[in-house]
């Protein structure tokens, strides 16, 4: 066992022991335990398998930015166990083994990797014939966990949040950064991704107490400040457009809306290169530091450090004060410099050895380090030969330079700049609104990166409104804290750069050979950076290695970009509910208890017919189309888009939205109305009524009321003539009685003079229809005599069963769109953007005589002079099948055929029991739309099926139905 | 998601609006020629940079001017038809 005493800030709850299973072996750690750091202090360093080679890998970072430890937890696949803590009861195994960790079949790989050279599957994909060969190897032997089909479905909610100042880690300088913006008055929230606050400041301590005292003293003056929340085991997600912040944590995501946002987020430890770089034991000398201070597990028994920065230096006190033996600190820089660290340590008989790195590791028989090769490196990181010397050991810390955790910076747009002396990526211009501080920011000095976060926070507050008066300087760094080189050649390799896609210098070097020597090229082929860590531990050496391999420097080579997500989010969290609002009419009540089935228009359900026990849906349909030609039925229109417009002008503004007239109408009066934008083509159609000198009420279509009303607002703005428009879709409902009973039923409800000289076809009436105030139209739709009846929303209902009581001994009922959609067929009236397209201006649909090119100006009237003077291209024509057709039916859009091109489609098409056959709408070119002319239309199947061309309407051409019947 | 600010009822996600369009002045329908109309009516000019634009807050339908840089893909100002001055 390698637990420690405890520690001041351990992670640990003593009291409470957790038995969970690793591999089939039962393991016991404590309650607060990371999976990893109870497998450790258990003795169990290999805990898990490398994706491409399979070699046997242990802890890295502990930081949740590596995969070398990752586990399927029953159904929970990917969970990262340097950092998810153990729980009772887990049975967990590591991914991406064939027979397990121990003896995975295929770790015979790690002997064939010359064999799978860099860009394998760039090549692989190449050949056109080994395609479906190289698929089915690949889905084999790639991929990590195993998803469970039979996981429960979970809804995740989503939170909306806002504060002044969003702090993005809650280190040292995160800390410091949110007490000073709530000082200046500011509503901060600091979010971490670790499940304890403090960051760095708790663990990098070089067994310096005071250090530590720091940091617990901010924490608790964070947490006792009313202003500040603090989220821990909370990260942020991503930075989008304005400051909006997903944050993430284990239930839920919480889009963050901030003034402010300040990115404290720190920097990934990199770890160095050198042959076997990845056995377990050697990891980041922060993971041994986390392993020490929050787990209270000693990370080895005897050491070795590879240092070129303080950090190093620390990590060796620290492993001193856990009780480890430090073998030796191997100082990549050519001196070391003066410190009271490397006094400390001399102090302690420790050997330091500058320019010296470690020059491959050792494994034992299990895989596990065993020791490691020291070497002398000269001043360009070159190996001095017969300078290697053998050191036990079974650990081994990396601490040779840091890589900023600036993802969310670069979302943000950042320019950033390479800075020399830190040999790191500094921010140069930050967007509005946007800090940094801290190690992000390229301040590492602990009292600096505290005196940079109040910096930080003070900017911030002052960007959010708040009074801010004190200004703060921060003190420059004078060590660099990331070495330049931090690699070590090996003829024999498996020094590897990138751990989650098993990618080694020389990959690298014969990528750039094969001409990727671009960092974006680079990055493809390779797949450097693109593994479930995206690069946090690799993005910056392989920088490094491209830079020096073309002779570039960082600056020059730049990065890649950071996408969001800047860490895995289960789906179940992005998935949540959506939002897709409905509307329903005010009738919508009594249509479901109609029996209606409903179906989808625009925002609107709307009934498609009216189901009847025991009859199918055509039957219905037929059924309802019959009963309006026959006796009398109803059909809830008020999706229509009902609008009204008063004033001295409104007939002027109606005639340039319109393409008709309206200033010559008389009150009482109807008349069809054709929208066009100013390209000309056919937007929108309805009916306007003339109801007093200055008041008209008009319609629009169901799916283009928002927009229309929206767009007649604009044009009021513009063009300020004296009027007003008011929207009432919501406010009306409107109910279409039609049938040649229709009349006698209204007469029951109505006082009205009804007579054909009183009330003629197109007219438009008030009065009061069962005692509710109405607008009532004469109109002809679906050919029949028939009223349009407006009323209020509130009443709707009312109306509905007034009329259905009246109509009963007629055989009133109800129909719906279906029904709705054969009878204007059958009278060949077209439906806007169902019988016409995008590019349908009105001469192609025969509506010349509704397009007054005479008025001073309409919308769209310059484009149609133009569209005038050319010849047709199409024309909308009604059409039918032969007279014994059988065998399938076309369907809308299918095409017409003629000497095998296309020559138009069919728009509309049913089954007309008046005609006797089926009849459509269809767009043909203008050579063929004579009546009469034979065409083809192709099926799917590529049948052909013959139709030809006839006049429309099919029904009752002449309108006698409107007339009055003596 | 970006902030727009809507000169009546102030700042509101981006989701709340909808855009129609740069602000063109048309030529003189009855003078220009054909060529010059369709220009008018087909052509937009993508290159980035200061726009003034049509916006509309839709829950309630408040039209007002956007003057946005698109290179910066930032809202410069916002107000209403005519308050230009």
């Amino acid at each position: 066992m390698k637990r420690l005493p405890a520690m001041p800030d351990e992670w640990l709850d003593r009291s409470r022991t957790v038995r969970f299973r690793f591999e089939g072996r039962t393991f016991e750690g404590l309650s607060g335990d990371s999976i990893a750091s109870a497998l450790w202090a258990a003795g169990q360093r290999s805990q898990g398998r490398s994706f491409k080679y399979h070699r046997v890998r242990g802890i890295l970072s502990a930081a949740n930015h590596d995969v070398n430890v990752m586990l399927q937890d029953g159904p929970k696949l990917n969970t990262r166990g340097d950092v998810v803590a153990v729980r009772e009861g887990m049975d967990l195994t590591a991914v991406n083994t064939f027979g397990g960790l121990a003896n995975d079949k295929a770790r015979h790989l790690n002997k064939l990797s010359r064999f799978l050279p860099v860009g394998f599957y760039y090549k692989a994909f190449h050949n056109k014939r080994l395609f479906p060969l190289w698929e089915k190897m690949f889905r084999r032997i790639t991929g990590l966990g195993v998803v469970d089909f039979s996981t429960p479905h979970i809804r995740t909610q989503k939170r909306y949040d806002f504060c002044d100042v969003l702090v993005i880690g809650a280190g040292p300088s995160g800390l410091a950064a949110a007490l000073s913006a709530a000082e200046a008055g500011a509503s901060v929230v600091v979010c971490d991704e670790n499940a304890r606050a403090g960051g760095s400041g708790l663990f990098q301590l070089g067994a310096d107490a005071a250090r530590r005292q720091h940091t617990a003293s901010l924490l608790q003056q964070v947490k006792s400040n009313p202003r500040i929340r603090l989220l821990e085991g909370t990260y942020a997600g991503a930075y989008y457009a304005d400051r909006w912040v997903p944050l993430i944590d284990e239930n839920r995501m919480t889009k963050m809306r901030a003034k402010s946002v300040i990115l404290a987020s720190g920097a990934y430890e990199q770890p160095s290169v050198f042959r076997n770089n990845d056995l377990p034991g050697i990891m980041n000398g922060s993971a041994m530091q986390r392993l020490i201070y929050r787990y209270a597990v000693k990370p080895c028994s005897t050491a070795v450090v590879l240092a070129a920065n303080a950090d190093g230096y620390r990590v060796a006190l620290d492993l001193l004060a856990a009780g480890a033996a430090v073998a030796a600190v191997l100082d990549m820089r050519a001196s070391v410099p003066a410190s009271p660290l490397a006094d400390a340590l001399r102090a302690k008989g420790v050997e330091i050895l500058g320019g010296h790195a470690v020059y491959e590791a050792h494994a034992d028989g299990k895989g596990e380090l065993a020791g490691v090769t020291a070497c002398r490196i000269d001043g360009a990181g070159r190996v001095v030969s017969g300078s290697q010397r053998r050191i036990s050991c079974d650990g081994v810390a990396m601490s040779t330079g840091w890589s900023p955790a600036a993802n969310l910076l670069y979302q943000a747009g950042t320019r950033m700049r390479f800075d020399d002396l830190l040999q790191q990526f500094v921010p140069e211009q930050l967007p509005e609104g946007v800090f940094a501080c801290g190690k992000v920011n390229g301040v590492f000095r602990l009292e600096s990166r505290i005196t940079d976060g109040q910096r930080a926070g003070l900017a911030a507050a002052a960007n959010a409104g708040f009074e801010v008066s004190a200004s703060i300087t921060v003190p420059a760094e004078t060590e660099s804290p990331s070495h330049a080189w931090p690699v070590v050649a090996h003829p024999d390799g498996k020094n590897f750069v990138d751990f989650d896609e098993d990618l080694q210098v020389k990959d690298f070097e014969n990528a750039v050979q094969e001409g990727y020597d671009n960092i974006e090229l680079l990055k493809r082929f390779s797949t450097v950076g693109m593994g479930p860590s995206q690069g946090k531990h690799s993005n910056m050496t392989a920088l490094r290695i491209l830079a020096r391999l073309t002779g570039k420097s960082p600056q020059q080579v730049g990065t890649t970009t950071a996408r969001p997500f800047f860490h895995p989010v289960p789906l179940s969290h992005l998935a949540g509910r959506g939002f897709s609002p409905q509307r329903h009419s005010p009738l919508h009540g009594r249509h479901a208890a109609a029996g209606a089935v409903f179906m989808q228009a625009g925002a609107w359900e709307r009934p498609e017919y009216y189901a009847v026990p025991g009859k199918s849906r055509i039957d219905c349909i037929r059924e309802e189309a019959r009963r309006v030609r026959t006796a009398v039925a109803l059909i809830d229109v008020g999706t229509l888009g009902k609008l009204e417009i008063r004033g001295p002008q409104a007939a002027e503004f109606l005639n340039r939205v319109y393409t008709g007239r309206y200033d010559n109408m008389k009150v009482g009066a109807t008349r069809y109305a054709v929208m066009c934008d100013d390209s000309g083509v056919l937007s929108d159609e309805g009916v306007v009524a003339r109801i007093a000198e200055d008041v008209f009420y008009f319609t629009t279509t169901s799916s283009g009321a928002a927009t229309v009303y929206r767009e007649l607002s604009r044009l009021n703005i513009e063009w300020k003539l004296d009027c007003g428009l008011i929207n009432l879709t919501g406010s009306y409902s409107a109910m279409n009685l039609a049938g040649p009973a229709s009349r006698k039923v209204l007469a029951q409800l109505t006082d009205m003079d009804l007579s054909s000289a009183a009330f003629p076809y197109l007219a438009v009436r008030t009065g009061t229809v069962a005692g509710i105030p109405a607008r009532m139209m004469r109109v002809g739709f679906v050919g029949e005599w028939g009223y349009e009846i407006h009323i209020p929303a509130e009443y709707g209902a009312t109306l509905w069963d007034a009329l259905m009581k009246a109509g009963e001994s007629s055989g009133i009922g109800p129909f719906g769109v279906e029904a709705q959609r054969l009878l204007r067929l059958e009278k060949g009236h077209l439906i806007v953007s169902q019988d016409t397209d995008g590019l349908t201006n009105p001469f192609e649909v025969g509506m010349d005589w509704a397009v007054k090119l005479d008025k001073p100006f309409f919308t769209g009237k310059r484009s149609l002079q133009i569209v005038r003077k050319m010849p047709l291209k199409r024309k909308l024509v009604g059409f039918r099948l032969g007279e014994n057709h059988s065998g399938e039916v076309p369907k809308e859009c299918h095409l017409i055929i003629q000497d095998g091109d296309i020559a138009g489609r069919v728009t509309s098409i049913s089954w007309s029991p008046h005609v006797g056959r089926f009849i459509g709408l269809a767009f043909v070119l203008p050579s063929m739309s004579e009546s009469g002319t034979a065409f083809q239309i192709r099926l799917t199947d590529g049948s052909m099926v013959n139709a030809e061309v006839c006049d429309t309407p099919f029904f009752d051409p002449k309108d006698e139905r409107q007339k009055e019947i003596e | 998601m970006k902030l727009m600010t809507c000169p009546i009822n102030g700042t509101r996600p981006i989701s709340e609006f909808a855009y129609w369009g740069e602000i063109r002045p048309a030529p003189d329908a009855d003078t220009c020629s054909d060529d010059q109309w369709a220009e008018y009516v087909f052509h937009r000019n993508g290159a980035p940079g200061v726009k003034k634009e049509w916006w509309c807050h839709t829950p309630s339908n408040t039209w007002f001017i956007a003057e946005r840089d698109t290179e910066k893909d930032k809202v410069l100002r916002t107000f209403l038809h005519g308050d230009d001055k």
